[in-house]
């Protein structure tokens, strides 16, 4: 099937780290989209339809049909726009290795980290410790390479991740720590990945993350003692 | 062995089984090797060192972790001998969605199984939440209907198939009932017809043995 780059368009909300994910897949594959702004706080009817059982973005529509589900969306992304910047490999073991990181930054990274940012004392300290040893492991894993997908190209696991370091400052800051003091190499590699212009380009700067954040812990007086 | 395949699994383990099917369902030929989760090989943490835990798949040495990351492999390598995915990447996405939605929303059935009181009744709530869903969006016309697809065995058959079984196990060790009988009646039909294909009929545990050690887990975890 060859891809169409006709009628893609994009349910998305600017500090999601899925929705980034998302960004930067179409950007690397010159896939030309439309991207509209969700306010989660008051969701489109077009949202709540295109995605009805769990109503959330990101959501990629294409040709009029839904796709939920950031990870599935890059597989499907992949799957149609093959021939240009494949992020999965091509041979079955690596991209099982692939899909395994995936899902493993999936089950750990946003609900860790999200106790970073927006938990308290003992709780927030051991919400800290455990993102730590994540990352950790993530470092292990990318061990020497210049990138998760191999010393050339970002593939499947870097565009997955990546987001997540916009909001490294916001985690940094709320809990009071050094990402890069316990993980250089893989602010190192944060920082490779910046240099590529898609990943620049659909990032938002992480001062900007940090007031969002500091608007969610008053909108939910997560900010008083 | 032709294929090289090792699968370190558990009898009693659902996500054990899932793999057995796959492999079972391509014809294809493994070493199974039984691990006592009480006591775990060391082949296992060296092969699992992240999640510590089973199914483990070794093909020609190199280990593949998590059931459905396992099956995904299979199918890549073996894409022809029965197919658990559409073609079409509009569907295989669709089967893959409604097979991460039960992973996230099945461990509320976990959840009925280990706890209870208050607890135990809010993973009742989001378990019925979750069966609902299933029952509303699953089964609404023959385009979006994501199992036994073409009359066919597919991956989101295999996802969801250990409700079959393993959920009338987490209902009596629980001392819950979740489906009553004439309730979601599109699921339970589908989940009768799942556990009368005879490779899945011959594959399940009996319940009887199934109990006992579930029931031990259970009073283990409430008493600590």
């Amino acid at each position: 099937m060859e891809g169409t780059n006709n009628d893609v368009v994009l349910l998305d909300f600017w500090p999601s780290s899925f929705g980034m994910r998302l960004r930067i897949a179409l950007a690397l594959k010159g896939i030309q989209y439309e991207g509209r702004e969700e306010n989660l706080f008051d969701k489109s009817t077009l949202l709540l339809e295109m995605n009805s059982v769990h109503k959330k973005i990101p959501v990629l529509i294409h040709n009029g049909k839904p796709i939920c589900e950031s990870l599935i969306i890059l597989e499907y992304i992949d799957q149609v726009w093959h021939d240009k910047y494949p992020l999965l490999p091509s041979h079955p073991y690596d991209r099982s290795q692939a899909r395994f990181w995936a899902d493993y930054v999936d089950k750990k990274i946003y609900s860790t980290g999200r106790r970073v940012w927006s938990g308290k004392g003992e709780d927030q300290e051991e919400a800290k410790k455990e993102f730590i040893e994540i990352l950790k492991t993530l470092e292990g894993e990318l061990g020497d390479k210049t990138y998760f997908g191999g010393d050339d190209n970002l593939g499947f696991v870097d565009v997955a991740l990546v987001p997540f370091t916009s909001w490294f400052y916001s985690y940094e800051t709320c809990a009071n720590f050094s990402i890069e003091a316990v993980c250089p190499k893989l602010v190192a590699w944060a920082k490779r990945c910046m240099q590529i212009e898609c990943v620049a380009n659909s990032l938002p700067h992480p001062h900007k993350i940090y007031d969002y954040v500091l608007e969610l812990k008053h909108k939910f007086g997560l900010d008083t003692n | 062995m032709d294929e090289d395949l090792k699968l370190h699994g558990s009898w009693a383990s659902p996500y054990s089984l899932r793999v057995i099917w796959a492999l079972k369902l391509k014809g294809l030929s493994y070493e199974y090797i039984e691990e006592d989760l009480a006591n775990k090989s060391d082949l296992l943490l060296k092969y699992n060192p992240i999640f510590k835990k089973i199914p483990v798949l070794l093909h020609d040495g190199k280990p593949i972790c998590e059931s459905m990351v396992i099956l995904e492999y299979l199918e890549q390598i073996w894409p022809n001998q029965y197919p658990l995915l559409p073609i079409d990447p509009y569907e295989r996405a669709l089967a893959r969605f409604w097979v991460n939605y039960f992973e996230e929303k099945s461990v509320s059935l976990w959840l009925i199984f280990r706890a209870k009181g208050e607890e135990q009744e809010r993973a009742m709530k989001d378990s019925l939440e979750m069966l609902e869903t299933i029952e509303e969006n699953a089964f609404k016309n023959h385009k979006n209907n994501i199992f036994f697809i073409g009359g066919k065995i597919g991956i989101v058959d295999i996802a969801f198939g250990w409700i079959c079984h393993w959920l009338k196990i987490i209902e009596d060790v629980g001392g819950v009932k979740l489906l009553e009988e004439n309730s979601f009646p599109n699921l339970q039909k589908w989940m009768k017809k799942f556990k009368e294909v005879p490779l899945i009929k011959e594959s399940l545990p009996n319940h009887q043995k199934l109990f006992l050690p579930f029931k031990l887990i259970r009073d283990m975890l409430l008493a600590s």
